[in-house]
């Protein structure tokens, strides 16, 4: 989960990382007062969830309230990459001779949290790292012992500051792992951080991902800075398809029937699990298909469960046909997905020997599942017969309409 | 042979009382693995098809050596269990639970690691040497299982449980069949990768090919190429690349927790090209995999 960084900095500010004064604002009006009780010299930077804000034109600066206000106006009613902003911050604009980068991630190789720092902050870091590898250093640290600040004053010393500038660049990365560990954060990263004329260093941006898992055990935190519960901060904004879909697995605990996301085709897609709902999605596009949807369902849902999903996505105006696809299952029951996606159709008012393009799930209960799906006229297929192609088979039948 | 257990191998599961685990051990059982008790805090004194529960680990582990353990409790309790068990002196956990927020599982992993204890998952289905035991959910009942799962020379690996079986059943259909099939786990810092399971099959004479399952996000394939590259390893390798779309939608999640296109090097077609150079044949569709397989065994 994102955090904008008008929320990341009342965050680091609690890690008492030093950070330009700055106000949240949702209207050019409130941006105009924000500004009279600032300084001369703004930023005004647009809060949303994605990257590239300065090309986008996201940000811009100001040197009187008339301009913040009239730049604000603006800023607002930019898109970018399809998102609106959920607001602007209007910031003091400070005046910056040296420029640096910290972040805190996890390495998935080396299974352990890495630091990353470097002395040319500001710029793409992937840049720093191919053309400048002796300006950034990678610092691991250990998730089960305490933080020992060390850490961070290797990371930095490594591209070769000292003085003044290490102790205090150290305490800051220090507060930034302390951070990252207690926060159950996935990404922590301050870029840049700026060294002032009179010394002194503070935090500029930073972007900040908390593991979605772990929100319930920071939920004090979340709602002080004014985070909503329901609020997922996926990429983009739920569609109503998707939130209803989130319902629909919301409502009945017994497994999965759910994690919907919208795309534009009209094949409705039923399909399951994990890494088999990516091969399927797939396999669809592959054969020429346009998928309406992406979804999970497995886990042995209820009948009920699988029914609800089944419904709502027949439901939908774009969906003509739906294709019901799993790898071989484990420890879903075959019979039950049949009688809950036939159960679905109907309920939706469709006849699911025409609706149903194709149904591929072979595991346990099977035979149970393909009596069912036989009485009912719906064209169903065994093991013997791919993912790859069962999704073709679908997509050819979606060619007739 | 097969590699990390055979029909010797003695173990428990932990959270034995749950739903999902109740199920599994009678999976198990039927199978033929040696199940020898489960643990939940509490349940001491009662049965679980006909195996006992006890409370604590150290009830199993001070009377006789357990070879290893499965844990299946719920995520808030899962690093205390595995916790237990290294402590305890257990050698092999399968983690089977999933959502375990990533500082817990880089902690027990790093816990592992310091104790030597090979960790499978978490987020996964188990370990299956078919003919011989299974640890963990993967295959399911008895008759689908052993329809999948036909012993053979393939060893797999696939950070899905679901499309383990799928992988598996098409090399069963070929006629190839399995020496031992893992499922990684799904998660962003699994306990053992591709490239750390690699020296085991290399080491194993029964296995003669590797076929993986593989999605966006993380470095594991790239460990994987870099280990084909340095270690002199003689067994061809097929993987699958799943999640192609995701490509073009950097910052979703779909699937597990540890697919997330973040950066360039995490995309398929990336991934992809890395594999090609290290020599790892790219299957476009799982049947695909034995066919391919088939022209590279000698």
């Amino acid at each position: 989960m994102r955090f904008y960084e008008y929320e990341a900095k009342e965050v680091l500010k609690k890690y008492s990382i030093p950070l330009p004064k700055s106000l949240f604002v949702k209207d050019s009006d409130s941006a105009f007062n924000a500004a009279q009780n600032l300084s001369t010299d703004v930023v005004i930077k647009s809060q949303v969830l994605s990257g590239g804000r300065m090309k986008a034109g996201g940000i811009d600066f100001a040197n009187s309230p008339e301009e913040v206000k009239e730049k604000s106006r603006i800023i607002l009613e930019l898109e970018i990459n399809g998102l609106l902003p959920v607001g602007i911050l209007i910031e003091e604009k400070k005046k910056i001779t040296q420029e640096y980068f910290a972040a805190v991630t996890y390495d998935g190789r080396a299974k352990k949290p890495v630091i990353i720092f470097s002395d040319m902050g500001g710029i793409d870091i992937e840049e720093v790292a191919n053309s400048h590898p002796e300006h950034l250093s990678r610092t691991h640290f250990s998730a089960a012992r305490p933080f020992s600040p060390f850490t961070a004053k290797n990371a930095v010393a490594a591209v070769g500051v000292t003085g003044r500038e290490l102790n205090q660049l150290s305490a800051i990365v220090t507060n930034l792992c302390n951070l990252f560990l207690e926060r159950d954060l996935t990404l922590a990263e301050i870029n840049p951080i700026g060294k002032l004329e009179d010394g002194s260093i503070i935090a500029l941006d930073c972007h900040l991902d908390m593991e979605s898992e772990a929100r319930n055990t920071h939920s004090a935190l979340l709602a002080e800075i004014g985070v909503p519960e329901e609020d997922n901060r996926q990429s983009r904004p739920p569609t109503q398809f998707e939130i209803d879909a989130a319902n629909v697995d919301a409502a009945d605990t017994r497994g999965v029937a759910g994690n919907l996301t919208e795309f534009d085709g009209n094949l409705g897609l039923i399909i399951g699990a994990g890494g088999g709902s990516l091969t399927l999605f797939d396999a669809v596009r592959a054969a020429g298909g346009k998928p309406a949807n992406y979804c999970e369902i497995g886990g042995n849902p209820s009948v009920a469960k699988a029914a609800n999903l089944t419904k709502l996505i027949c439901s939908q105006p774009k969906v003509d046909k739906v294709a019901v696809m799993m790898n071989v299952v484990s420890n879903t029951r075959v019979d039950i997905v049949a009688r809950g996606v036939i159960k679905g159709c109907i309920e939706a008012g469709f006849d699911p020997a025409e609706k149903i393009a194709i149904f591929r799930i072979p595991g346990s209960w099977e035979e149970e599942g393909f009596a069912l799906l036989e009485r009912y006229g719906v064209d169903y297929v065994d093991r013997s017969v791919s993912m790859h192609e069962a999704a073709q088979r679908a997509v050819e039948k979606m060619k007739g309409i | 042979m097969s590699i990390l257990i055979d029909e010797n191998t003695n173990f428990i599961i932990q959270g034995i009382t749950g739903r999902e685990a109740v199920t599994m051990a009678k999976e198990l059982l039927d199978y033929g693995s040696k199940l020898v008790g489960g643990v939940t805090p509490g349940r001491k004194g009662r049965e679980v098809h006909g195996v006992p529960v006890e409370d604590t680990v150290r009830a199993f582990t001070n009377s006789q050596s357990i070879g290893a353990s499965i844990i299946s409790v719920p995520p808030a309790f899962a690093a205390d269990a595995v916790n237990e068990a290294i402590e305890a002196g257990i050698k092999l956990l399968v983690v089977v639970t999933e959502r375990i927020p990533r500082k817990q599982v880089a902690q027990f992993v790093e816990y592992a690691q310091q104790e030597e204890v090979r960790l499978i998952g978490p987020n996964c289905l188990g370990i299956i040497s078919p003919g011989k035991s299974k640890l963990g959910g993967v295959g399911g009942a008895l008759e689908s299982c052993e329809q999948a799962f036909q012993p053979g020379s393939i060893g797999v690996m696939s950070r899905s449980g679901g499309m383990t079986t799928e992988i598996a059943n098409s090399l069963s259909e070929s006629g190839l069949g399995i020496s031992t099939a893992i499922s990684i786990g799904g998660d962003a810092i699994i306990g053992s990768t591709y490239a750390e399971l690699m020296p085991l099959f290399d080491a194993d004479p029964e296995t003669k090919g590797i076929a993986i399952y593989s999605e966006p996000g993380g470095r594991a394939e790239y460990e994987l190429a870099e280990y084909m590259e340095s270690s002199g390893s003689k067994l061809p390798v097929v993987a699958f690349m799943a999640g192609r779309f995701m490509d073009e939608m950097p910052g979703m999640r779909f699937g597990h927790a540890g697919t997330i296109v973040e950066g360039k090097a995490d995309t398929t077609s990336e991934k992809i090209a890395k594999l090609s150079d290290s020599g790892i044949a790219v299957a476009e569709k799982i049947e695909d995999i034995p066919v391919l397989l088939k022209q590279r065994i000698r």
